[in-house]
Formats: structure tokens, C-alpha cells, sequence
């Protein structure tokens, strides 16, 4: 395949909204444009995790190689489906088209397609659910929106499911509440009945069974990679961090997702958790075991996402902590606040989160027994106990980007914020129908950070990133905050392509960079081995 | 075009089948006594099948879709509304959906200018919506004159309201004009807006079609074409008291009316209309964000396999050891 190599204004001179395709959608056959879709599942790694129809395949063959009966097993895991999930048959039946959500999907924004309109990406299932699952449908055939199951169809649902990232915010304008995320989870659970998940997808799955995490990494890696930087830390502070790894009778155990361990600009995010911890004494333990924040199995079926979530309160019980630390992760925080505890709760052998520094209570997580480290961060702050100097962040003009599970699933909205207002001076918002509960998503999210779809993600993250330029324009914007790994990753890349200059940071390397640590020298870079703004204006003095 | 046409051709169907029955075939009794009947049942059982059908599936997870700051730390103030976490609060955020349509007042436009995405307000969906959704409540409710012989206070208060004005012989009612205006809205939004004129099915013009038939067949009656309304108002009270009669000398518009609204509620059950029972049920909006405080029991929950630590050890032991990181067996 050639290389992506549209350039952004090329990209958007392709975006027309009011022009639709001169055939109705149900004549419009799936197109698998090149850059636009992710490689399909490797056998080996379906192998791991005991999937169906585990087999080498690829979206751009002809042969999908699906099993022979695969319309019945589509049928029957609908049918099941439909029992199961309220929300699913509900969304089948009330949706009027009345379009509010058509240009509220950063996929559509950003590439024009009317199947990427929320209400369409619904009725490539829902005219299949009409046609055999309601008498109208079963009657009227295609006069009732209705139509036959086809490979065709298959495949338009794979390509156009496997193109919404689960970012819920249609969900936020339409006036029932349809949620296109829950119908893209049921159809992605029914194209993995049938073996064909995303190699993506189901490589991290993969790994995060067997080792842990989706990186797989080993053990000994975890450690080593910690240990490198342990050592960044020392050459920075003159602080030398122990930090402890699958430590029984540790107060807490942290859990974060795993990219922050191994690439720029995560890592640096890691390096604030750990000389935070150090600063105030936190009595905790990273666990090799328990290593991934993050679930790809959410992105799979509910039944991996509930596999590999099991680690976390497995561990907890296991080292014999109080509580559990969360990192910064987006979907990890929707999965821990609204499906963990159902999974598998009730997590009765730990106790109510209680912050050893300042004593406060987290109500809030009373049942989880987890807290998000913003949370905790905020409270540590608000109580007076870390010593910040957010003049060291002076060289930074910095927005903040809420990732869309954080927001839409969860509502983690000040906490960040509050803690970015005290680590850094120069705070811009974008404009308020992009941030909050309105916030569009990086483009990448649910296992779509491949390399292979770049137009794709680029297309998705478009809304973002013109967001991102506003800023950059009016108010010389050069870094974009989140809390999440994806978004560290995916939007570094869509800032190189849109927004060259702007870079991205988690919130807690901001608070490394500022935070007063007991006994450190005299810090000349940040936690990036840049000079510091302050050391620079004393050269120029 | 078909999409449009076929469910055009169907209500005018329906309208010639209502008058060459009564007209040609003299057919009162199927099209006053029989049919209403019928479609009430029709639509009640439906109805209620639909509501119970949805009302007994699992909600595995509890799954609000937040649009606020949640429930934190004390001084952190809380969207209470918008990502509640109490049940009274849960309340408030429904009642708001359903009587003010909240998430529709929240709609943007987006557009695309000289290379920039830019978002504007976009409240008239939201407008129309209401007024539409209103207008039909308002001239359901005055309907209730036809079916009790003492017409209650309420009704008369309400009656009073809509013709505020003050204009016309019988006065004219503002909610019949308002009914028709937001069909009509809704219909040419659906056909000028390119995209939502994409996503349209026959079964997003039929009801639009239905509605403005009754809602012209309605206001025809009471202003232009005068039926006998003693004579009306016997054969409903005929049919409340289960003593059904069907006068002579009522116009044959009116059983066009009424044959429309029949069918009408008879395919409510099987149709979008259906959103009026489902919007209570929706798990994005009615539930609590509270899956962290109140652990939410999915009724199916079930064992699965996990990679146990112990596995996890057996494979990477000597690895860990090595490492110096701690381990059950030695």
C-alpha cells in the first residue's frame, strides 16, 4: 500500500455536507478506501483468547473466510443481544431521524459521508433488525426501511462500526438519548462471532491476557523501563525514586495504561506519577500483573472486556491493598466507572478510598474503591500538601482536551482542570461547543490508533484539531493537555499534521515539572530535558 | 421521491376509502363504531406490549450519558442536573427531556467555511419540536369535550387558553394552526435539508402526512365544512358508554377525520411514534451516575476465563525472580 500523503487542506477540500450520493444509502455499496480502514485479526491472536473462527484474513480480499453458517450466527447473536441489552433494543425502535446528531460525529465532520452520520451507522444494523426481528419490516421489506442480511451488508458494517470510536457524542444531542457507542459494541461483538476483530484490536488483547498488559510487556521490562526513568528523574531533580513492584500490604495499588510506559510523551506523564508518589510519601505498588489501565476488550465484546478488567481487584486482593489508584486513561475511566464494579464487583475485601495524606474520604468511589489521580491530585492540592511552582511551565501556553469517555462517561470535568490551573500560568480553553460534555474525540479511540487508517483517524480527528488551531491562532497555544493514553499518542500525530508546533502532555507531567520536590537541586530542565523558561531568562540576564 | 410518494398515495388511499365507504357504501357503522374500536384496541394493547416488551429486558450496566461535572470531591461543584447522581435528581433531568426536550435544545449546527468547521446555535428543530409535540397534546386534551357529557373545568380553562385571541366564528383555536404549522415545518425540514432528506424512510413521511390530513380534515370541519356536532358528540358519547349509535346527517369529512386518526393510532404501536412511550426508558437518560457509590447488579452476569496470576507467575517466574520483583512460589 502507498503511503498517506494527503495533505490537510487536500482533506478538507473533500468535505461537502450538503451534498449526499446521487443513490439512496441501501444502493450505495461499502467502498474499502485505502488509509481508511485497520488490517484484520491475526488467527494467533484469536487463538490466545479462544475466539471463533481464529484465522489468518484480510478486509480487502474478496474471501472473508467466514464460517459457513455465519448468517445464522449473526442471527442468533442479535437475538441474544436483544435480550440482554435494554439499551440496544430500545435504540432499535425510537429513533424518529430527525438528524440532530448527523453533524455532531467527528467522523462525519471530518469526511462528509453520510454513513458516518450517527443516525445512518445505526440504520446499516437497524434495517437488518426491521427486516427480521419486526413485523413491519418482515411485511414491507424495503418500504418499511427494511432489507436483507447480505456479505455486502456484513461488510458495511465492519468497515462503517469499526469507524465510530464509542465517543457517545450524538448520544449528547439526541433527544432520546440514543447512544450510537452501545450499537457499535453490539455490532462489533457480532462481527467477532465471526472472527473478524481488527489486528489492532486484537493483538493488545492478546497480550493484555497473557502478560498483563497490551504492549506485552514482560515483567522484567516494566521494571526496567520504570528504572529508565528513575534515572531521567535523578540526572533532573538529584532524586533517586524507589518505587516498588508487586509489594504485599501496600496501601495502594496503581493502575495505568500501559503506553504511558513506553513512548514519548506518556512517559513523561509517568515520570510526574512517580515523583508525585515520592513527594508525599504514598505507601503504594505498580503490579506487573495488574499492568494495563486501557481495555481493548471493550472494544471487542463485553465478555473480553470483563476477561481482562478481572486483573484489577484479582491483584488488589492479592497484595492485600486498601485501595486502588487509577491513572490517566479516557475509556479505562468509563470501563471503571460504569462497568468494572458490575463486572467484577463486589470488591468488599478493600475499604473506602481515604487519601493517607489528607485524610479525605472518597464518597464518590465508595463502592469501586477507585480513584482517578486527578482526583486524588486536586485534593492534595486544594489541602495545601505538595509545593508547586508553575513558573516552570512558563514556556508552556497550554489548552486541555477532555477525552470523550471522561466526559460523557463519567464527568471528570474540574478535577483536571483544577489541577492544571495550579501547575501551569498560560490556560486557554477552545471554543465550548468542543470541550466538556460537547468535546470531539481524538479520532483514534476504540483500538482505530493503527497506522494503516491514517486518513481515517486524521479525517476523525479534524474537528480536534481545528479546535486546537483557533487557539493556537488567538491565543499562541503550543501544548494540548489531556488525560489519556490514546489521546497522548493519537494527538501528537494529529498535531503534526494539522497544528505543527503544538505538542501534547498528560496533566501529571505538568505536575512533575512543577512540583517543589523535599530535597532536589537546583532543576535546569523540565521533565523533557528542555532548559527551563526560568533558567533561560537568567542566560538571557 | 418514492420514499415521499408512496406514503402520500397511502394517506390519499386512505382518505378515498373513508369517503366512497360512507359515502358509496354507506358504511357508518364500520367507519363510527366498528374501526374506532378496533384501532383503540389496537393501540393500547400495542402500546402496552411495546412498553413491557422494552420495560423487562435487562439493563446489564448502568450507562448515563454524562453532560456535567459529576458527583466529586465537596467543593467541586456538581452538574446535578446534567449528571445526576441521586434519584430525584435523575428525576429532574427526565422531566426536563420529556416536557422541555433538553438534549434537542442543545443542538449545533455545523458548517463548513473557507476551510474552518464552525459551530452555530441551532435551536429551531428544538422550537418546532415542541411547539408540534404541544400543539398535538393541547388538541388531544380538547378532544375530551366529545367523550364526557359535563365538559370538565380543566377542559373548558384550556379551551379558553387556545382561543386567546379571540378571532372568528366559531373562535379560532391557536393549537390546530400550531399543529399544522409544525407538521409542516418538520415535513420541509426533512425534504430541504439534503442530508436528513437522506436518512428519510417512507415511515418518517407517513406520520407527518397523517398528522397534517387530520390536522386540515380537523380544521376544515370546525370552520368551513360544518358537520352536525350534537350529532358527533352522540355517536362518541355512544361509543364511551359502550351504547353505540350512529346518527344520520354527519358529514362525510368527519368520518374522514376520524378514519385518519384511527389509523393512526393503530400503527402508532408498530412505528417511530413509539418514541413517546420509550423516551421514559432510556438508559443514557434515566438512570444515576452512581456506578462508583452503589455497586449496579447486572441480572446476567456471568463466570468467565480469566488468566489467573498464578498462570501469569508459572510463565514469567524465573523472569521475575531475575528482576528482583516478588513471587508467591519460589
Amino acid at each position: 500500500m502507498a503511503k498517506f500523503t494527503k495533505k490537510p487542506n487536500e482533506l478538507i477540500a473533500d468535505i461537502e455536507y450538503s451534498k449526499t450520493p446521487p443513490t439512496d444509502w441501501m444502493d450505495t455499496p461499502v467502498e474499502f478506501k485505502e488509509h481508511t480502514f485497520c488490517w484484520g485479526a491475526k488467527g494467533k491472536n484469536l487463538e490466545i483468547v479462544g475466539f471463533p473462527n481464529a484465522r489468518d484474513w484480510s478486509p480487502v480480499e474478496e474471501d472473508w473466510k467466514l464460517p459457513q453458517d455465519w448468517e445464522n450466527i449473526v442471527m442468533e447473536g442479535i437475538k441474544d443481544r436483544l435480550s440482554k441489552y435494554r439499551s440496544f433494543k430500545l435504540f432499535m425502535d425510537i429513533c424518529v431521524r430527525c438528524g440532530a446528531c448527523a453533524d455532531k460525529c467527528h467522523f462525519y465532520i471530518g469526511s462528509g459521508d453520510p454513513k458516518n452520520m450517527p443516525v445512518l451507522r445505526a440504520e446499516l444494523f437497524r434495517s437488518i433488525y426491521r427486516r427480521y426481528f419486526t413485523a413491519p419490516g418482515r411485511v414491507f421489506g424495503r418500504l418499511a426501511g427494511a432489507r436483507d442480511l447480505t456479505l455486502q451488508v456484513l461488510k458495511e458494517w465492519w468497515y462503517y462500526f469499526y469507524q465510530c470510536t464509542e465517543c457517545r457524542r450524538c448520544s449528547v444531542f439526541c433527544p432520546y438519548g440514543i447512544d450510537t457507542a452501545e450499537i457499535t459494541m453490539m455490532v462489533r461483538e457480532l462481527t467477532n462471532l465471526l472472527g473478524l476483530n481488527t489486528d489492532w484490536i486484537s493483538g493488545p488483547v492478546a497480550n493484555c491476557y497473557m502478560k498483563g498488559n497490551h504492549l506485552g510487556l514482560e515483567p522484567h521490562t516494566i521494571k526496567s523501563s520504570i528504572e529508565f526513568f528513575l534515572d531521567d528523574i535523578e540526572t533532573i531533580t538529584g532524586i533517586r525514586i524507589e518505587p516498588s513492584f508487586n509489594r504485599k500490604g501496600a496501601e495502594v495499588l496503581f493502575v495505568t495504561p500501559s503506553g504511558d510506559l513506553f513512548a514519548d510523551p506518556g512517559t513523561y506523564t509517568a515520570m510526574g506519577y512517580l515523583m508525585l508518589f515520592h513527594e508525599i510519601g504514598l505507601d503504594y505498588t505498580w503490579s506487573t500483573y495488574a499492568s494495563e489501565g486501557g481495555n481493548f476488550g471493550f472494544f471487542t465484546s463485553n465478555e473480553m472486556a470483563k476477561r481482562l478488567n478481572a486483573k484489577i481487584y484479582a491483584e488488589a486482593k492479592r497484595l492485600g491493598v486498601k485501595w486502588i489508584l487509577g491513572g490517566e486513561c479516557g475509556h479505562m475511566w468509563r470501563v471503571i466507572n460504569q462497568y468494572m464494579d458490575t463486572w467484577n464487583g463486589p470488591a468488599d475485601f478493600l475499604e473506602v478510598p481515604k487519601s493517607p495524606i489528607t485524610g479525605t474520604v472518597f464518597e464518590n468511589a465508595k463502592s469501586t474503591k477507585m480513584v482517578h489521580i486527578t482526583e486524588f491530585t486536586a485534593d492534595l492540592i486544594r489541602n495545601g500538601k505538595i509545593k508547586l511552582d508553575p513558573s516552570r511551565n512558563d514556556n508552556i501556553i497550554l489548552t486541555y482536551h477532555d477525552s470523550c469517555n471522561t466526559a460523557r462517561g463519567m464527568g471528570l470535568l474540574e478535577e483536571p482542570r483544577y489541577v492544571i490551573r495550579h501547575v501551569c500560568n498560560h490556560f486557554y480553553e477552545m471554543p465550548e461547543d468542543t470541550i466538556r460534555e460537547k468535546t470531539f474525540c481524538c479520532g483514534s479511540g476504540t483500538g482505530l490508533n493503527a497506522g494503516e487508517n491514517m486518513e481515517l483517524r486524521m479525517r476523525g480527528g479534524l474537528p480536534r484539531a481545528m479546535a486546537v488551531r483557533y487557539v493556537k491562532e488567538r491565543y499562541g497555544v503550543n501544548m494540548l493537555a489531556n488525560v489519556c493514553a490514546i489521546d497522548r499518542a493519537t494527538l501528537s500525530t494529529l498535531m503534526d499534521y494539522y497544528n505543527k508546533g503544538v505538542r501534547v502532555t498528560g496533566v501529571h507531567e505538568l505536575v512533575g515539572n512543577a512540583l517543589i520536590m523535599k530535597g532536589e537541586k537546583q532543576r535546569e530542565t523540565n521533565l523533557r530535558g528542555e532548559p527551563l523558561p526560568n533558567i533561560q531568562q537568567k542566560e538571557g540576564a | 421521491m418514492m420514499k415521499m410518494l408512496v406514503p402520500l398515495a397511502a394517506v390519499i388511499v386512505l382518505i378515498i376509502i373513508a369517503l366512497a365507504g360512507v359515502e358509496a357504501a354507506g358504511m357508518q357503522a364500520l367507519f363510527g363504531i366498528a374501526i374506532p374500536y378496533i384501532a383503540l384496541i389496537v393501540f393500547v394493547v400495542g402500546m402496552i406490549y411495546r412498553v413491557m416488551d422494552w420495560a423487562k429486558s435487562p439493563v446489564p450496566f448502568k450507562i448515563p450519558t454524562t453532560c456535567g461535572q459529576q458527583q466529586s470531591l465537596p467543593w467541586i461543584k456538581q452538574g446535578k442536573i446534567e449528571n445526576p447522581s441521586t434519584c430525584f435528581h435523575t428525576f429532574i433531568r427526565m422531566a426536563l427531556e420529556v416536557f422541555l426536550f433538553r438534549s434537542l435544545f442543545r443542538n449545533l449546527k455545523t458548517e463548513m467555511k473557507d476551510g474552518k468547521v464552525v459551530y452555530g446555535s441551532d435551536k429551531w428543530l428544538w422550537l418546532f419540536a415542541l411547539i408540534f409535540h404541544y400543539s398535538f397534546l393541547v388538541v388531544l386534551l380538547r378532544h375530551i369535550r366529545f367523550f364526557v357529557l359535563e365538559v370538565p373545568f380543566v377542559i373548558e380553562i384550556i379551551e379558553a387558553l387556545d382561543s386567546f385571541f379571540q378571532v372568528g366564528v366559531p373562535l379560532l383555536y391557536i393549537t390546530g394552526v400550531s399543529l399544522l404549522a409544525g407538521a409542516l415545518f418538520l415535513f420541509i425540514r426533512r425534504i430541504a435539508i439534503p442530508q436528513v432528506r437522506y436518512i428519510s424512510l417512507p415511515a418518517d413521511y407517513f406520520p407527518l402526512f397523517m398528522i397534517i390530513a387530520i390536522a386540515i380534515t380537523g380544521i376544515l370541519m370546525r370552520y368551513f365544512i360544518k358537520v352536525d356536532v350534537v350529532a358527533v358528540k352522540n355517536l362518541t358519547i355512544g361509543l364511551v358508554t359502550f351504547n353505540p349509535t350512529v346518527p344520520e346527517g354527519i358529514g362525510s369529512i368527519f368520518y374522514v377525520h376520524l378514519f385518519l386518526v384511527c389509523v393512526l393510532f393503530a400503527y402508532f404501536p408498530f412505528s417511530k411514534l413509539v418514541h413517546m412511550g420509550g423516551v421514559f426508558l432510556s438508559p443514557t437518560r434515566n438512570l444515576a451516575n452512581d456506578s462508583r457509590m452503589v455497586r449496579h447488579i447486572n441480572p446476567w452476569n456471568y463466570p468467565v476465563h480469566v488468566h489467573t496470576y498464578e498462570e501469569y507467575e508459572d510463565e514469567f517466574r524465573d523472569k521475575m525472580k531475575k528482576a528482583g520483583i516478588p513471587v508467591e512460589k519460589e
